[in-house]
């Protein structure tokens, strides 16, 4: 009765608010599947079970046959999300008596049936379970589980269900897979724990909390270092005998995307850094330059050209099998110089310390720096530790200021997830010449957070009361509602119609108030550019 | 002279729409010049059940059940619930105007009735609001052949399937064993969710007292009056905060994810809905624990009624018009949206979220475009 049983965890967990709550619900998992079924319900948590064979597609073909076309429409533009539309109106059949598949029957029986016959093994098990079942199936099977149960809550219940530091755990995470049996005997008590060795696992990071203004005046200089706060993405290299890993901030093996970076990894630490697109002279390109380094499946010697990558360096973890994180934050920068020196890696360098005496004059140094590909200062104090998760008190980031528009919603989308039958993701614009003596509105940009629950419900109302026309799951909207978006930065691009491309745009109200034709114009946000971005010179 | 029927009568039966017609006060009988659930103040009135949106204050003359009378009584006031009040109990008739009216229960609520009438041979059943699920508290929908059968649609959609109601009963025992230090509340509606729940968990039983918000004790008193055994019930104050713990709360759908319910025990809050078959729309209300149980036929009960009763012609007071219209045409049955103005306007017709069902109305508007 597994798949049910996991599809009521998923339920409980989906609905379940406290954070405690849902602790209680998944140590209960724990303790009471057998296995290999309470492993197999991890690694779905955690994202460790992909399926690659069975697509939305196949379920929205399968629904098809057995539905009618107007009714199915009609639920599916009520329901908003396709696998919860398949879970509810999926026809139940008198007469199947055959048991919900075990979650392991599942797993194994995906993995050796041939493509032709996944439609009809597939309905075969949709048909042996309830609503909330399909739903866990289809969402499985799609790789879309999103239950507001983290990889890391779900780590964290396990080592509250085993009496264990979560950070053992995560440290023999990533040299153990589903369904987890030596893990489970190791936290049962019935075996030793599973020695990483020098395999190349993923260490769980130091995080930092974000800073406030106020809470400066509170700091003492001389306990506190400084460094830039580089917009790339977070990495831990991780190198040795037993293989080379690049790990990003959430343990995901990004090293597929950076093949240079792993040839040069012929060292045995690992290291905590910045990864970044790097041109000729060191300057550091924009983030938009590195997405495109992202989320790729094969990455060709025109990226690797156009898009080059290094590693800014600000942490040794381990020197050899030395563990250096119980040493306090200087040690390890000295430790780190001079592992740099020794090994000289290429595609990577040190990053660099910021020399202050005050924090007005460290406020003066955050608010010169211009340049887009810096966020802001990352504070570090002398003594820290290197631990696992945000501890307060140990590290800081201190952002710059986010910058803001006022601009007017032209198009909606419907959002995944929680927000599934909500118009979630709106697309803005600014007004500008149309050449004709008049103003038109042009897209710069498109955000899909920083409301809150009852603004997303006023939104989604105005949007459906205030279309003009549909394009697929994109809605035109009447050009009268101004929204006041804040960014990061603002970058010229030439893949945006409006010249310019916002970094980590949200919405920070809605300006009711508003009158649409005083929204801001375009040249308002060309002023808010930042120089010397080398995004056109890419393309 | 026994003679083929057709061949006597003059006349063909007058259609259905030629003497009930919808006017701004709701569904109106030309010939025996009452309405039916008017939403406003009129001379004659005939009441389906007692939720709010049908049974309004101020009318003249009501004729209703008498537990529809009691619970209008109870509600509004003795004064406002109709200058005179005729009671006639399901099975019986009464003639007016040369209409003959009957009422058979619709399984609704307690007291619930759907309104036969009869003009000149031709038939028509306005049902009110109605579900065939079994409920302990009331009698069972009786389907009446028609010619003209006026149904609601507001889980008028294939995805609204509705469970057995003892099974989303056993799932809220199962989480009250899992957290048994936590206090359950549950939101349902003042007038026959919360007395069907009830009786739901004694069936199931809980024989524990059973701890309910002021709003939603005088009904259940009038439910005891009229027959229904609810057993230990007791005014939930949350002044009592400690003794609640492992209890189980009713309390109305405002009052769950209000201040009110906050001050409990850790509560888990759940609320016993149709709507709360959709997991995002439960989400969004804060629902932990949502009960799929409804008052309002699913999508197979509506079909399964419309084809049982026969008729050619199917009139869709509210709700999803639109989906119940186009599958009764697949099966040769005529289907016309009313748009009654005013229903659905409360208790669980309401659309989820809070906002009245301007939501919903938006979101029917946008399946009839697409």
């Amino acid at each position: 009765m597994s798949v049910p049983a996991f599809a009521d965890l998923l339920e409980r967990l989906v609905f379940t608010p406290g954070r405690n709550a849902k602790v209680a619900l998944l140590r209960r998992w724990f303790e009471t599947q057998p296995d290999p079924e309470r492993g197999l319900g991890l690694a779905a948590l955690t994202d460790e079970l992909v399926f690659t064979a069975a697509k939305p597609a196949l379920v929205k073909g399968l629904v098809a046959a057995l539905t009618d076309p107007v009714l199915l429409a009609l639920s599916h533009d009520y329901v908003g999300d396709l696998a919860e539309t398949v879970a509810l109106i999926w026809p139940e059949r008198e007469g199947v008596n055959a048991p919900p598949p075990d979650l392991s029957e599942v797993v194994e029986t995906l993995e050796v049936t041939p493509k032709a016959e996944l439609p009809a093994l597939i309905a075969g098990w949709l048909d042996t379970l309830d609503a909330s079942g399909r739903y866990a199936l289809i969402k499985l099977l799609t790789g879309e589980l999103r239950v507001g149960a983290s990889a890391r809550l779900t780590r964290l219940a396990l080592a509250d269900w085993a009496g264990k530091p979560v950070e053992e755990i995560e440290e023999v995470w990533h040299g153990v897979a589903p369904p987890y049996l030596p893990l489970f005997r190791w936290l049962e008590g019935k075996a030793e724990r599973p020695d990483p060795r020098d395999a190349p696992v993923f260490r769980p990071l130091m995080l930092a909390h974000p800073l406030e203004d106020a809470d400066v005046a509170k700091l003492d200089p001389s306990e506190w270092r400084a460094e830039w706060k580089w917009d790339g993405i977070r990495v831990q290299l991780t190198a040795g005998p037993r293989g080379r890993r690049i790990w990003s901030r959430g343990g995901e093996d990004v090293s597929g995307a950076f093949p240079e970076i792993v040839e040069e990894m012929d060292f045995h630490a690992v290291l905590d850094g910045e990864l970044l697109v790097v041109r000729e002279g060191g300057a550091v390109a924009p983030f938009a330059d590195l997405q495109q380094r992202l989320n790729r499946k094969a990455v060709t010697p025109k990226m690797q050209r156009d898009f080059p990558v290094g590693v800014r360096l600000y942490d040794l973890l381990f020197d050899g099998g030395d563990d250096l994180r119980p040493l306090p934050f200087d040690e390890r920068r000295r430790r780190l110089e001079e592992w740099v020196e020794r090994a000289k890696p290429a595609r990577m360098d040190l990053s660099a310390p910021i020399a202050f005496a005050s924090f007005a004059q460290l406020a003066e140094i955050r608010a010169g720096a211009r340049a887009a590909s810096i966020e802001g200062l990352m504070l570090k104090r002398a003594d820290s530790p290197y631990v696992a998760g945000r501890q307060k008190g140990f590290w800081w980031k201190w952002k710059r200021d986010p910058l803001s528009v006022d601009a007017v919603m032209m198009y909606a989308q419907r959002g995944h997830g929680k927000r599934s039958s909500f118009y979630s993701d709106y697309t803005f614009g600014l007004w500008r010449p149309d050449g004709n003596g008049g103003e038109e509105l042009v897209p710069v940009g498109k955000a899909y957070s920083g409301y809150t629950d009852q603004e997303l419900v006023w939104l989604d109302r105005w949007i459906r009361n205030h279309t003009v026309s549909r394009f697929g799951p994109v809605r035109e909207v009447e050009k009268s509602l101004v929204l006041e978006v804040v960014f990061d930065a603002a970058q010229l691009s030439n893949r945006h119609k409006s010249g310019v491309a916002l970094r980590f745009p949200r919405i920070l109200r809605i300006r009711k108030d508003k009158p649409a034709g005083e929204a801001d114009r375009l040249e308002n946000l060309m002023n808010l550019v930042e120089k010397g971005s080398a995004a056109e010179a890419a393309d | 002279m026994a003679m083929p029927k057709e061949n006597i009568l003059p006349m063909p039966p007058p259609h259905p729409e030629t003497w009930l017609r919808v006017t701004p006060e709701g569904l109106h009988c030309l010939p025996g010049g009452f309405t039916v659930d008017p939403v406003r103040p009129v001379e004659r009135a005939v009441v389906t059940h007692g939720h709010a949106d049908h049974a309004r204050p101020g009318h003249r003359a009501v004729l209703a059940t008498p537990e529809t009378l009691a619970i209008m009584r109870a509600r509004m006031g003795e004064g406002r619930a109709g200058e005179s009040q005729q009671p006639i109990r399901p099975g019986e008739e009464v003639t007016h105007n040369g209409v003959r009216i009957r009422l058979a229960p619709a399984g609704h609520v307690l007291g619930s009735a759907q309104v036969c009438l009869e003009w000149k041979g031709s038939r028509v059943v306005v049902s009110g609001d109605y579900k065939r699920a079994r409920d302990p508290t009331c009698a069972p929908f009786e389907p009446v052949p028609c010619d003209v059968f006026v149904t609601e649609a507001t889980f008028g959609l294939p995805i609204f399937r509705h469970p057995p109601a003892d099974g989303e009963v056993a799932k809220l025992l199962r989480s009250v064993a899992l957290f048994p230090e936590r206090t359950h509340v549950v939101g349902c509606y003042a007038l026959g969710k919360c007395q069907r729940l009830i009786a739901l968990l004694r069936e199931a039983g809980w024989d524990r007292p059973i701890h309910l918000h002021g709003a939603l004790m005088g009904l259940c008193r009038l439910y005891e009056e009229l027959g229904v055994r609810l057993g230990d019930l007791r005014p939930a104050t949350v002044a009592e905060k400690a003794a609640l713990r492992g209890a189980i709360v009713l309390a109305p759908p405002s009052a769950v994810a209000d201040r009110w319910a906050r001050r409990l025990a850790e509560p888990v809050v759940a609320v016993a809905s149709g709507w709360m078959r959709v997991r995002q729309r439960a989400r969004l209300r804060g629902v932990e624990l949502p009960l799929v149980i409804s008052d309002h036929a699913d999508w197979a009960e509506l079909n399964r009624t419309v084809d049982e009763v026969g008729a050619p012609e199917v009139w869709v007071t509210h709700g999803r018009d639109d989906a119940l219209i186009h599958a009764m045409a697949g099966r040769g049955i005529r289907g016309r949206a009313l748009h009654l103005i005013g229903l659905g306007d409360d208790e669980e017709d309401a659309a989820p979220g809070g906002g009245g069902d301007a939501g919903e109305h938006a979101a029917a508007a946008e399946g009839a475009t697409a």
